[in-house]
């Protein structure tokens, strides 16, 4: 059944909208957001509806005014100076906020819809920068502060709100009274709160969206041993590899390639065109976007090279060729199998990826063993088949939708460590801001410190607070948000990889740099030699 | 010589042998207000105002503490000492120095707008003018005290309304009974944490007014506190005496609330802006209005606040001192025999 579709007395606007944000800024409860957005979805419009699900789900308007614009028409209003308004955003850490606290109070009202003012801020896109001042300042001067916070936030990108698209699903199912995971799968891919329509993108059984990918399932990290997991005959066991988790989608003789961010990436590996002869039509594939070469994955240092890129030159194309190493079937000569348990999932796939033997399209081996311990001694070798570790799947599970406790785990190996000196600290953004949070560390090199990776998370709440004190009561010099300390905390930190770098000036470059732990029983002196993670990259 | 020196103990004024809110011990302190970064332990003579006598006397049990009124001037060496209304907590006063018609004032911690329960901020003349810059940055900017309290109370009664308790962290010296003091205790029964009710009781016993309170204790059922408001320090904040209270939502009190980073930070449900620091408007206001030409910054934005009071015109600058103002984090630091959660701001 249908809630009743967007009739004339249903209307909400902008205020409703920022009503809808600060309930959710206004809790941690998860059940008390999922209510907030029920509620929301009842009473606004469907073109405000997408647009609200467009913005918790990172899809957002393109920007179409300069932050620093903004930042210098907010400046000239709160009669401040460059500076001073510049130390504020260091303190708030937050552009749109901090134009939302200096701006002078609004001196007229609006109550417009939250389309109206997506599409207001969309026009801005044609304009010269004299009527894009004109229209954010005459916006500025109609919108209440939380308004203004939410306006600026449409402009400035990032609505960081605690939403997650699961969160947003489940709002929406129960609003909508469509089942949960069918909407997670609706709402995946292409659709775009321009050219969407609510009604056939929530309720309707059909989609044009051939390109449409089903919702990735995630693994949860093994905390505990194997001993919760039974027998361990029950599992299946892959390498985890340290790539893109990537969906390869063929249907109708066309290619989509999706990245676990729903980003669509097709045309960013192009090694990936010969699938389209490779697969027939209904073909979906989960597995691993994974630089390969020579018969052996590269590092993730390799991939990032083509990440950013928008063209891929005929160098870089054969310097880090990409290949798909597959682990799942989703989609089979058009019909979504994930209700298939593993195992025959697992045996279709062998029988359609193995007989093609082709370097590009690979499939993920499993790991054979008989036994936990078996496992475990493989898993401390997993650098070895340069993975990060092992997957442990369940043999009779589905594949499900999100992140879910129960049939998928990651179990990854150990990282390295190493035990440095916090030389820099600079204050975060967010949740973080106005606090020193982002270190940078070094090591010994002779009787110098050089600074070799920056870290920003592993401390709990009550350390950050100690290290931020510390900070405040040991600085040498400032420059501008970032403030030299004396060398004396020493950290554990913790890594994935180490690399060659020729842009640091100690050589090398961490993968995930974290901290493990504050080590209050080592001083400088003791902490580890450049030479220590010399060694790590010889070893590798 | 200088009326007053910024020196390792403290602020010091050479002429009458006396230092103002001194961090190390000294013969004679004068102090402004009971909190613990400003009252300090190991001191062998104290002089304060007489509100602020029974907090300090509880913290810090000296043996020899000397009150005056406020305005009274005391002489010393030739130095005439006075203290101002401070509106910081009760009690909470600027010291006024005077020597040869030369006039400094200090004002340890101190808010503008009147908040019920403190002696309401007074602007006093001077040439030198020691101030704090806590919230020394324009992005502070407070509502009016009942704007708030609007919020609080219904922040209250909808959790009231959804079966939950409430629960409010607030500095237990100071916010605590601002909040005590100026809530709708019309809306249900209020319980504290002991740290807490311990600054209530000696309050009450100073001859000030607040609602009824109960401590919480092992043998209170869970039932009594359903839809009830429970005010605990900040260090409460995440402890397993907090998850009995389960279903609750959290608030914090402080002036780093204004701020979305900090109040998604603290993990809590609401974050209430309440200061009972001077945010920029006030302390813009508070400079201005002793007509000082020299201003020193000791504790806040100092470095922020000193340069924009110099682009205004005055010979400001920033001093180092062992002042803390408003603790982000709640952390109550210990000094002497500072009782559990009696140290705040």
């Amino acid at each position: 059944m249908q809630p009743e579709p967007n009739s004339f007395y249903l209307f909400a606007t902008m205020k409703n909208f920022t009503a809808l944000f600060t309930e959710i800024d206004h809790t941690t409860k998860t059940l008390d957001k999922t209510k907030a957005l029920a509620a929301y979805f009842a009473q606004a419009s469907d073109q405000d509806k997408l647009w609200a699900m467009a913005l918790l789900s990172h899809r957002r308007p393109k920007r179409t005014v300069n932050a620093s614009l903004l930042a210098q028409w907010a400046t000239a209003l709160s009669g401040l100076p460059v500076w001073l308004f510049e130390e504020s955003y260091h303190t708030v850490g937050d552009l749109a906020e901090t134009i939302t606290l200096l701006l002078p109070p609004p001196q007229e009202q609006s109550d417009y819809s939250l389309t109206h003012w997506i599409n207001y801020i969309k026009a801005l896109e044609s304009t010269d920068i004299e009527g894009k001042k004109e229209k954010i300042l005459w916006a500025w001067d109609r919108l209440t502060e939380e308004e203004r916070f939410v306006f600026n936030k449409l402009i400035t990108g990032g609505f960081r709100v605690g939403v997650s698209q699961q969160l947003m699903v489940k709002a929406l199912a129960r609003y909508s009274k469509v089942k949960e995971n069918v909407l997670a799968h609706r709402l995946m891919g292409n659709w775009s709160p321009e050219q969407g329509d609510f009604q056939q993108l929530v309720f309707s059984e059909e989609t044009s969206d051939i390109s449409r990918p089903y919702p990735f399932y995630l693994a949860y990290a093994l905390e505990d041993t194997t001993e919760g997991l039974g027998d361990p005959l029950q599992w299946q066991a892959e390498w985890k590899w340290d790539g893109i988790r990537g969906q390869v989608i063929v249907r109708e003789r066309q290619l989509f390639v999706w990245s676990r961010g729903e980003e669509l990436v097709t045309d960013k590996y192009p090694e990936y065109e010969a699938f389209i002869n490779l697969l027939p039509d209904g073909t979906v594939l989960d597995g691993e976007i994974l630089p390969f070469k020579d018969f052996s994955p590269l590092t993730f240092q390799h991939l990032q090279t083509r990440i950013g890129r928008k063209t891929i030159s005929a160098k870089l194309l054969k310097e880090v060729p990409v290949a798909f190493v597959t682990y799942d079937l989703l989609e089979w000569q058009g019909q979504d199998v994930r209700e298939w348990k593993l195992e025959d999932r697992r045996k279709k796939l062998e029988a359609v990826i193995l007989p093609l033997n082709n370097p590009v399209l690979r499939l993920s081996p499993v790991v054979d063993f008989t036994s936990w311990q078996e496992l475990t001694d493989m898993r401390l070798r997993s650098r070895e088949f340069l993975s990060e570790g092992i997957m442990l799947k369940r043999k009779e599970s589905i594949y499900r939708d999100g992140r879910r406790k129960g049939d998928w785990w990651k179990w990854k190996v150990d990282p390295f460590t190493i035990d440095a000196v916090m030389i820099y600290a600079m204050s975060g953004h967010g949740r973080r801001a106005n606090l020193y949070t982002d270190y940078t560390f070094a090591v010994w090199d002779g009787n110098q410190l050089v600074p070799f990776t920056k870290a920003y998370s592993g401390l709990t709440d009550e350390e950050i607070g100690k290290v931020d004190r510390w900070v405040k009561q040991n600085t040498m010099e400032r420059f501008g948000p970032v403030r030299s300390v004396k060398p004396e905390l020493v950290f554990e930190l913790a890594f994935e990889g180490i690399q060659k770098s020729t842009r640091h000036k100690s050589g090398i470059a961490l993968r995930f740099p974290r901290i493990k732990r504050w080590r209050h029983d080592k001083p400088a002196s003791e902490a580890n030699h450049l030479s220590d993670l010399v060694k790590l990259l010889d070893r590798k | 010589m200088a009326l007053l020196q910024f020196t390792d103990n403290g602020i010091y004024c050479p002429q009458a042998d006396v230092y103002l809110d001194p961090w190390k011990p000294v013969n004679k302190a004068l102090i402004t207000h009971g909190h613990s970064d400003h009252a300090r332990w190991g001191h062998q003579y104290y002089l304060c105002t007489e509100t602020a006598k029974p907090v300090i006397q509880y913290r810090l049990n000296p043996a020899h503490v000397q009150t005056v009124k406020f305005g009274e001037e005391v002489l010393i060496h030739g130095v005439t000492f006075s203290f101002h209304p401070a509106g910081h907590i009760i009690g909470s006063a600027q010291i006024r120095v005077e020597y040869k018609g030369e006039v400094a004032v200090f004002t340890g911690d101190y808010k503008l707008a009147a908040d019920g329960i403190s002696e309401t901020f007074e602007p006093v003349k001077c040439h030198t003018f020691i101030t704090e810059s806590t919230f020394g940055l324009p992005v502070y900017r407070w509502k009016q005290q009942n704007e708030v309290f609007d919020e609080i109370n219904q922040w209250w009664r909808k959790n009231q309304a959804e079966g939950k308790t409430s629960v409010i962290a607030a500095y237990s010296l100071g916010k605590a009974q601002r909040l005590l003091h100026n809530i709708d205790s019309s809306i249900g029964k209020i319980f504290t944490h002991g740290a807490v009710e311990n600054v209530n009781h000696v309050i009450r016993n100073q001859g000030i007014v607040l609602p009824p309170t109960q401590v919480i204790t092992k043998d209170i059922a869970k039932k009594e506190w359903e839809g009830a408001l429970i005010v605990c320090p900040p260090s409460a904040v995440g402890s397993s005496w907090m998850r009995k209270f389960n279903p609750y939502s959290l608030a914090v009190a402080s002036g780093w609330m204004a701020l979305r980073g900090t109040r998604r930070r603290k993990g809590a449900d609401r974050g209430f802006a309440l200061s009972d620091h001077a945010d920029w408007q006030e302390l813009n206001t508070a400079v201005k209005e002793t007509g000082a030409e020299k201003v020193f910054v000791t504790h806040g934005y100092t470095e922020l606040f000193s340069r924009w009071l110099r682009e205004q015109g005055l010979d400001a600058h920033e001093v180092k001192t062992q002042y803390e103002g408003e603790v982000e984090e709640g952390k109550e630091i210990n000094n002497g025999q500072d009782s559990e959660g009696a140290k705040e701001d």
